[in-house]
């Protein structure tokens, strides 16, 4: 079908298949691997820049208690977090002096073997997915017809004006809503090819193996403490990402979002013209 | 259902789906986490790591040596900070005068060697990076007698496939420190039984007279009291059988590459 003749209520091909199996495999390993490293950090809730780092040496980001209360102390500024982080109450109601509360790790209770187990499988999972979902996308042609940002995408004005369109709410529709607009571009190509290979490597990073293994992973970072912090900062940036996603699947309609995910069909957004049924599914044919 | 519950605002169904589906995932997780079957296939990634990390490194690559300046102005003493037994307080009375090593097990020559000698023998200085398995980073310089003129010495047996390090601190009755490595990492020349931290004799807190540095490994491998090394073809012999105390007590993985 011609991009011209697509209108709003036309159903589209959008998402691929490897698109779609990596979507929701990383759905699930990401939150593993957020939550079972949320557990790991509770066994050292304190983030260092350099070489080292231990309690008696200066952190940027410290999570802890002072009596009865919890803390967050970023750049020597002390917010109190009492009940949420520091210092919680757990489902049996003790209470328990950890960075992060129950809810948020895997396993809930503080066990930093089990939870460095399923962190270390599900990164080669993540890893592994990663890096086919890269490969299957430069032959695929994903990289370069959907993801590759033009020319003329980069002119200031069209990146100011998609970001007021997308502040006042108002989406693509038709034709242009199956393109990826460019905060969109920005959005996962930072994911893909940003956020998520630094998680990795600065993870690696951590292993003392791997540091007399490619010894060049600590010049990249800085240090293994740098790496530390840097991979709990890409986490907290996946986050980020996740709760803009969320966001913008709802706003933009979480059915049809979500069924374009699974089933890789997406009705294009907008007030559809009256169109007589069979005509739309004919055409949902010679997209397919 | 009454119409109430269908007619349910959607930040309100959405809150409850998400504390559900968390709750819900929580539980499930825990629940894996003590299933035996979903234990071992966790337990496949340490082999996993071990492989791969074997796999692209060469056996004899050092871990990272500092300089003087990147040291730790203070490096964190943890575990134990001191041996547990009458014996090793005898020892730190009379300043290990009378204390010796031994060596014995799978070796020709079993043998003992006090620390006049271990400390007249080639010795390795290395300033390096101690991780420990919580998070943190110490960077500290150790001096001590390289683990393979020690096994070459007592002439280790070609059965033998490991090396345990038997410890004075105790984690409970009966429950002595000990610990294990392989013959690639016994015999990895950063890998030293220190005598000496910081230009000055190792400190008991950080675990005078002997202490293990296996570098390329995480802070519980490097056993601190080490009064004993025996070479062995079988780990599961020793106390819980999984190679150390951390291992036994804890789960931990044998291998701490990672």
């Amino acid at each position: 079908m011609e991009q011209a003749d697509l209108k709003p209520g036309d159903v589209v091909k959008r998402h691929r298949l490897s698109t779609r199996l990596w979507h929701w495999t990383n759905a699930l390993t990401l939150l593993v691997m957020l939550m079972s490293g949320l557990m790991i950090f509770n066994a050292h809730g304190r983030l260092y820049w350099g070489q080292y780092g231990a309690n008696d040496d200066k952190a940027w980001l410290i999570i802890d208690d002072a009596g009865d209360t919890g803390f967050v102390e970023l750049a020597g500024v002390r917010v109190e977090t009492t009940g949420v982080l520091g210092i919680w109450t757990n489902e049996e109601g003790e209470v328990k002096r950890r960075a992060f509360p129950y809810w948020l790790t895997i396993p809930s209770g503080y066990d930093l073997q089990a939870a460095r187990r399923w962190h270390f499988t599900f990164a080669w999972i993540l890893a592994i997915a990663l890096t086919l979902y890269m490969l299957r996308s430069l032959w695929n042609g994903h990289v370069r017809n959907d993801l590759h940002i033009r020319k003329w995408e980069w002119s200031p004005s069209h990146i100011w004006h998609d970001i007021k369109e997308h502040a006042r709410l108002r989406f693509p529709t038709g034709a242009a809503a199956r393109d990826y607009n460019i905060l969109q571009k920005f959005a996962y190509i930072s994911v893909i090819f940003v956020l998520l290979p630094l998680i990795i490597f600065t993870g690696l990073t951590m292993s003392p193996a791997m540091n007399a293994a490619w010894p060049w992973l600590l010049d990249l970072f800085g240090g293994r403490q740098s790496a530390r912090s840097i991979h709990f900062l890409c986490a907290f940036g996946l986050v980020a990402f996740f709760f803009v996603h969320m966001a913008m699947v709802i706003l933009a309609g979480p059915v049809n979002e979500v069924r374009s995910m699974i089933t890789g069909k997406y009705r294009l957004p907008g007030k559809a013209e009256p169109a007589p049924a069979p005509e739309v599914a004919s055409m949902e044919g010679e997209t397919a | 259902m009454s119409g109430s519950n269908i007619l349910l605002p959607r930040r309100r169904f959405l809150t409850g789906a998400a504390l559900g589906g968390s709750g819900l995932l929580l539980s499930g997780c825990d629940a894996l986490t003590e299933d035996p079957g979903f234990r071992s296939l966790l337990r496949t990634g340490e082999a996993l790591n071990k492989g791969a990390h074997r796999l692209i490194m060469d056996r004899g690559a050092l871990a990272r040596e500092f300089s003087e300046s990147d040291m730790s102005p203070v490096f964190k003493a943890n575990g134990s900070i001191s041996g547990g037994t009458p014996e090793y307080a005898a020892h730190v009375a009379d300043k290990f005068v009378r204390w010796s090593l031994r060596i014995d097990g799978m070796v020709k020559n079993p043998q003992n060697f006090d620390l006049k000698t271990l400390m007249a023998m080639p010795s390795r200085e290395q300033i390096t990076r101690h991780d420990c398995v919580e998070g943190w980073s110490a960077i500290g310089k150790w001096r001590g007698t390289p683990l393979r003129l020690l096994l070459q010495a007592a002439g280790l047996s070609t059965r033998a496939r490991y090396i345990v390090f038997h410890c004075a601190d105790q984690w409970g009755p009966g429950v002595p420190y000990y610990e294990s490595i392989d013959l690639i990492d016994a015999f990895h020349p950063q890998t030293i039984l220190a005598w000496s931290m910081n230009d000055g004799i190792l400190p008991v807190k950080h675990g005078a007279p002997l202490r293990l540095r296996v570098e390329r490994q995480l802070g519980y491998k490097q056993a601190k009291y080490v009064m004993r090394v025996e070479a062995t073809d079988d780990l599961s012999k020793f106390y819980g059988g999984k190679g150390g105390y951390w291992e036994d007590a804890h789960d931990y993985d044998w291998y701490a590459g990672i």
